[in-house]
């Protein structure tokens, strides 16, 4: 919670029509997407509360107003401070208020109409919860002496308290006046101001000063380092006196003792009205500063002038590698010149440029895809150097150590696995990374024969699981000691407690994320912390063990119990006879049209940044580097696209079935009748059986159903309790994204791992928007009992559409091996090119597969933990013996 | 005295409990489109439309009103969550807007002044005001972040055609809840503040907000610190949190709107977090558990349930809570208090 207080508060004048003619000309031309950055950029710069003014002549001020309020309401790292609503038309104000959700000022009211008016527009604020700025005008005019403004803001505050405004929302603008203006009645201006300020805030309690500053240096218009010292020196004695806010341009305040002494004393006379000398001497003063101004503006981005091993630091940090092999260059020249060797470049600037990365990436200032980029740059400076150092036959650069990295056997995943290895690298570890489906013995090789600090298993598939268990009890038959770390999206702590370490009595440890594998892996290798650490390790997997032995789980009904208790769905709701039914092959979905189905949230989240799409670009803290992300994941689409890189491949096919128990029995072999039950027509050369009979050539589907005991009235859900005994239809599907290996292996030759990664993300984002629009052109064209189904993206991405398609391997089918049995009945392989591992992984990578239910009834549930007489029940179903099942069903038991 | 000032009184004598979820309630009647239909004669299919029953099958609020009262809650806030204009079209039923809540409201009354005159304790009526399905602060479109659906004149509308309507059915209050969008509660605000105008008496605000993130923020982004600001001129006679997650998650948002807000508390949290079925597992107990603990830190001054909970779950919190001191209200100091999406408060 962030509760900003403050004894001055600065008011952001450069979204103000008539204070900035840069934000005038914007909001003229229209162009409002600048005219936010304009506001982002205050607030950047320490404004504690934007103005908005629209008043110009030439402009709509209300609809200006409220266009630029709701635009900026839409991004939280402008909207996190409260606006002030300025303007002389209080019907623009109204309008801005109905816009403004926070509590905001309003810029102003007063008693220029009278007491009637000022009183109606001041309650009118209290009721949308607004403070107000108060100008101390009333029906005479503008306060300009001391006593007129202390006289109109007494009244003025009798007059809001007697209504029951709150004193502490009022803030009395008792106008800044310009000075040094040659005209001797203005010389006192200064001083009226800030002595009414000090009786105001004696005699109105609560209430606060404002004021904007630029009219004081009205007569110095065009010579900016004069305002600017004007400005700060007026602030540097009203402050004192009680005056608490300024509408002031943040960025451009002098720290009164850096100002120049002469003009700071000139200016000093001029507010104080010392003499009356004073603001001639001050006008003959100023021409000395005009135009000295330019210096600040020109700093940024001139890096490529520092010195080379600032910019190798510079291009590390920031990730940009257009330059950094001249660069590399360029120094490993320096240092053979001084007769050193190639390696203390990677030694020297490259490995202190990458623990500024580092540093920055653990304290949570940087994000992996900023750090990926580093990565990126690193590689191809050692890329360069590589040759240099074999010339020079030397050992490589010393690590801080060794380890192996691979996703186990059966599975493909290693998005994951890649960017652990990309920030391990980045943190001064090597690397030895075995790639994907890398079975045991070969993980066991390459840790002896690299003599590895360490070994890290990575795994997608919950089969992986039991792969891990395997590589921790061959390592330990082997007589291994080194660490086994263990990561990917289905492992986790108590997994790893339960399973794992119990097999390999050296060091077991889960780690969540890329983040974290820093700090692990360097606690491993450490002398002094690694006892410690590896001891509280196993202290806490074993607390986890004893928990777990302890814990009363959830009692699990009886199957038969679960199946009287299951779902029972009104079959008048079910789906009609498709419209089109059997195998419908797709060879080329357009890649275009997934763009638009993409699921973004996820993707961030691969990248290990938490928020969802789209307010994860305007995030504070993430909000940068994924927009920056999102920005080149953007480009490499349109790539992908405009240039074809991938073919989306995909099959899904709707097959007449009926369902027994937890079985569904897909008749989709059978060749006797013409017509369903239910009164669908069956195309000419499709096949299609009895509907009510169950033969040797019907596929039998075993679902499981929930077993854990329920509340009264809950149902032990099966997804066979959607399909209807009496006949029914199921679909099945399978996506794919194809051609991928060539650019990766592009990528990986340029040594790349950034664009490796968005690449490999990305198709993931294809294949499930494929599944998406699949989906949707089932319910409405294949199947087609949503025929009138319109959704937007984001409607589709809620699921907010009659009919689920469970994945094999996810909670409500959560046994893999059901993944073989809907690829036969595909014909996959044949039909879309897509492959299952031993482990029921699919290949390519970037794959969805599932079943499809058309109930109106049917939605997604767990199985979660079920009983040991299901699991028998279900190896007698699926046709496998009782081990094989209990291997299968491994997640899914205690 | 005023029902602003029976309601202080008791708050200040001991924890209040309001009552618990709807929905899931009336879930369990397990209702056919045409017991929902009636014989309103509506184009649309009105299953689902929870608001309408008090037209067409007014057993069943009443029933629900009267299991929360049996549990021991004091106040029955009135089922009209969606009983407005917006949400109304969804079922085709803008016209009965104003009928649903009164109904809803007169049939509320009467049970809670049946279980008043039974033993003498104030029973009262929330005239409950829900955010609708639209936002004022946000934009439906991802590419048009100044575009809105609806604007804040025609929500204020809707929400006076609501208020009006709750009041004339006999409501001692208006509950704004389950605020997703602060602007919309603002809109909810000034329709009560011009209603009570109208009517020329006090009436009443409660405020409820909902946090859409575990940071503590709603949908509109407002971390509860600077909620309050936003909505502290409606002098809310309550102000706290509900429905977001379970009580679990809610402690440390409770705690902040404890020690800054100069007004009573009231947390209705819903019955934990739903399974994967969407469903509410939590215990009555555990609920009571929870939301007690609160009570016992003097954190609350009403408590209640939102989703899942049911009338054991309201029994459960009334009984944990019995005899516990209520929640002093403190004095904040004088500050100006203003708010973006966070909180910014001005040194005195």
């Amino acid at each position: 919670m962030t509760t900003s207080s403050t004894h001055f508060v600065n008011v952001g004048e450069r979204t103000n029509v008539t204070g900035s003619a840069a934000f005038k000309k914007l909001i003229m031309a229209g162009d409002y997407t600048r005219a936010v950055e304009v506001a982002r950029s205050q607030v950047e710069n320490g404004a504690q509360v934007i103005d908005v003014n629209m008043d110009e002549g030439l402009l709509d001020a209300h609809a200006a107003m409220t266009t630029f309020l709701k635009l900026i309401a839409a991004e939280p790292d402008i909207a996190r401070v409260p606006v002030m609503i300025d303007s002389s038309k209080w019907d623009v104000i109204e309008a801005g208020l109905k816009c403004v959700s926070g509590k905001p000022i309003v810029n102003s009211i007063s008693m220029k109409e009278g007491e009637e008016a000022f009183l109606k527009h001041a309650r009118i604020c209290m009721n949308y919860g607004a403070a107000v700025v108060v100008m101390a005008f009333d029906e005479l005019g503008q306060a300009d002496t001391q006593a007129r403004k202390v006289e109109i803001c007494e009244r003025a505050y009798r007059l809001l308290t007697g209504i029951g405004f709150p004193p502490e929302d009022i803030i009395f603008d008792p106008n800044v006046f310009a000075v040094a203006t040659g005209i001797e009645e203005h010389n006192n201006y200064g001083v009226d101001f800030i002595e009414a300020t000090r009786e105001i805030k004696a005699r109105c309690p609560h209430v606060h000063i404002s004021g904007g500053l630029s009219n004081l240096s009205f007569s110095f218009r065009g010579n900016e380092p004069v305002r600017r010292a004007m400005h700060s020196v007026f602030l540097y004695h009203a402050i004192p006196a009680g005056m608490d806010m300024a509408i002031v341009n943040a960025g451009q305040l002098d720290v009164y003792d850096q100002i120049d002494p002469e003009l700071r004393t000139a200016c000093e006379d001029v507010v104080l009205n010392r003499d009356p000398e004073a603001g001639d001497r001050l006008v003959a003063l100023a021409e000395r500063y005009r135009g000295t101004d330019a210096v600040a503006e020109k700093q940024a981005a001139e890096w490529r002038g520092l010195e080379v091993t600032k910019r190798l630091e510079y291009a590390l940090v920031k990730g940009i590698d257009a330059h950094v092999v001249e660069d590399t260059e360029e120094l490993r020249q320096q240092v053979a010149g001084r007769g050193g060797r190639p390696i203390e470049v990677i030694e020297g600037p490259l490995m202190d440029g990458m623990n500024v990365v580092g540093d920055l990436f653990g304290s949570g200032k940087m994000f992996l895809p900023q750090v990926v980029k580093s990565a990126r740059v690193m590689k191809k400076a050692v890329a360069h150097l590589l040759p240099f150092i074999e010339a020079a036959k030397e050992p490589g650069a010393k690590g801080k150590g060794k380890v192996v990295m691979a996703t186990v056997k059966g599975d493909v995943h290693d998005i994951g696995k890649n960017i652990v290895g990309v920030v391990l690298q980045c943190n001064g570890f090597e690397v030895i990374d075995l790639g994907v489906m890398v079975p045991w013995s070969r993980i066991l090789e390459a840790a002896n024969e690299n003599d590895a600090d360490m070994i890290g298993l990575s795994g997608l598939i919950t089969p992986s699981l039991d792969e891990m268990v395997t590589v921790g009890e061959e390592m330990q038959r082997a007589g291994m000691t080194m660490p086994l770390l263990i990561g990917g999206a289905t492992t986790s702590k108590v997994h790893t407690a339960l399973r794992i370490a119990p097999a390999y009595t050296g060091p077991v440890v889960h780690v969540l994320d890329a983040s974290r594998a820093v700090g692990v892996a360097t606690t491993l290798v450490s002398d002094t912390q690694r006892d410690d650490y590896v001891v509280k390790v196993a202290a806490e997997y074993q607390a986890v063990r004893d928990a777990r032995e302890g814990k009363g789980q959830n009692a699990l009904l009886p199957l038969d119990v679960a199946r009287q208790r299951g779902f029972v769905a009104d079959m008048a709701l079910k789906a009609p006879a498709p419209a089109k039914p059997g195998v419908h092959v797709f060879d080329d979905w357009p890649l275009a049209d997934l763009v638009e189905h993409i699921d973004w949230t996820p993707f961030f989240r691969a990248w290990e940044l938490a928020g969802n799409f789209p307010a994860i670009l305007d995030d504070a803290v993430v909000g940068e580097s994924a927009t920056g992300l999102y920005a080149d994941a953007r480009a490499m689409l349109e790539r992908i696209v405009s240039e074809k890189w991938l073919t989306a491949r995909g099959i899904a096919g709707l097959w007449p079935c009926h369902r027994h128990d937890d079985d569904v029995w897909v008749h989709d072999r059978h060749s006797v009748d013409r017509r369903t039950p239910d009164g669908g027509s069956v195309p000419e050369g499709f096949r299609l059986p009895d509907l009510d009979r169950r033969n040797e050539h019907s596929t039998r589907l075993p679902f499981l159903r929930q077993q854990i005991a329920k509340r009264e009235g809950r149902a032990n859900m099966c997804l066979a309790d959607f399909i209807d005994p009496a006949g029914d239809w199921i679909g099945g599907f399978a996506v794919g994204i194809h051609g991928i290996d060539a650019h990766l292996a592009r990528y990986r030759a340029a040594h790349d791992d950034y664009n490796d990664i968005l690449l490999k993300a990305l198709a993931d984002r294809l294949a499930e928007a494929f599944a998406e629009a699949l989906h949707a052109h089932v319910r409405r064209e294949l199947w087609g009992y949503a025929p009138d189904e319109q959704l937007t993206n984001d409607a589709l991405i809620r699921e907010q559409y009659r009919g689920i398609r469970p994945a094999p391997g996810y909670p409500a089918c959560p046994e893999h091996s059901l993944k073989r049995t809907l690829f036969d009945l595909l014909d996959a392989e044949a039909n879309v090119g897509l492959e299952l591992t031993e482990s029921f992984a699919m290949l390519p990578t970037a794959a969805v597969s599932g079943f499809y239910f058309g109930h109106a009834q049917a939605e997604y549930f767990g199985v979660a933990r079920i009983g040991e007489d299901q699991v028998a029940d279900y190896a007698a179903r699926a046709g496998v013996d009782l081990e094989r099942a209990t291997r299968l069903l491994r997640p899914n038991l205690d | 005295m005023t029902p602003r000032e029976t309601f202080k009184a008791e708050a200040a004598k001991r924890i209040l409990v309001t009552d618990g979820a709807f929905g899931t309630e009336i879930q369990n009647w397990k209702l056919s489109e045409a017991d929902y239909a009636g014989s309103l004669a509506l184009g649309h299919d009105q299953k689902g439309n929870n608001d309408i029953l008090a037209l067409t099958k007014p057993e069943v609020p009443e029933a629900i009103h009267r299991a929360y009262f049996e549990a021991g809650a004091d106040i029955a806030e009135t089922n009209t969550f969606s009983a407005n204009r917006i949400s109304q079209a969804d079922y085709g039923a803008e016209s009965l807007v104003r009928e649903i809540n009164v109904e809803s409201a007169a049939l509320a009354r009467r049970i809670a002044d049946e279980f008043q005159g039974r033993d003498g304790r104030p029973r009262f009526v929330a005239g409950a005001i829900g955010p609708t399905n639209k936002t004022l602060s946000l934009s439906p479109d991802v590419n048009d972040p100044g575009y809105r659906e609806i604007d804040f004149d025609y929500l204020k509308q809707v929400y006076r055609e609501q208020t009006d309507a709750l009041v004339e059915g006999g409501a001692d209050f208006i509950l704004i809840e389950t605020v997703f969008d602060t602007l919309n509660a603002k809109a909810g605000i000034m329709a009560a503040i011009e209603a009570g105008e109208a009517l020329g008496r006090d009436l009443p605000i409660m405020l409820s907000m909902t946090l859409t993130d575990l940071s503590g923020r709603n949908l509109s982004g407002h971390t509860v610190e600077a909620f309050w600001h936003a909505v502290r001129h409606a002098r809310p006679l309550t102000i706290g949190l509900n429905c977001s997650f379970g009580a679990e998650q809610l402690r440390p948002h409770v705690k902040t709107l404890s020690e800054i807000c100069d007004t009573l508390i009231m947390v209705y949290p819903n019955a934990g977090l739903p399974n994967e079925l969407g469903a509410y597992d939590e215990a009555p107990a555990t609920t009571a558990g929870l939301v007690g603990e609160w009570a016992v830190a003097g954190q609350v001054n009403v408590l209640g349930g939102c989703c899942g909970s049911t009338p054991a779950h309201i029994k459960a919190i009334a009984e944990a809570v019995k005899g516990l001191p209520p929640r002093a209200i403190p004095t904040p100091a004088v500050r100006t208090r203003l708010a973006g999406l966070e909180p910014f408060t001005m040194a005195a």
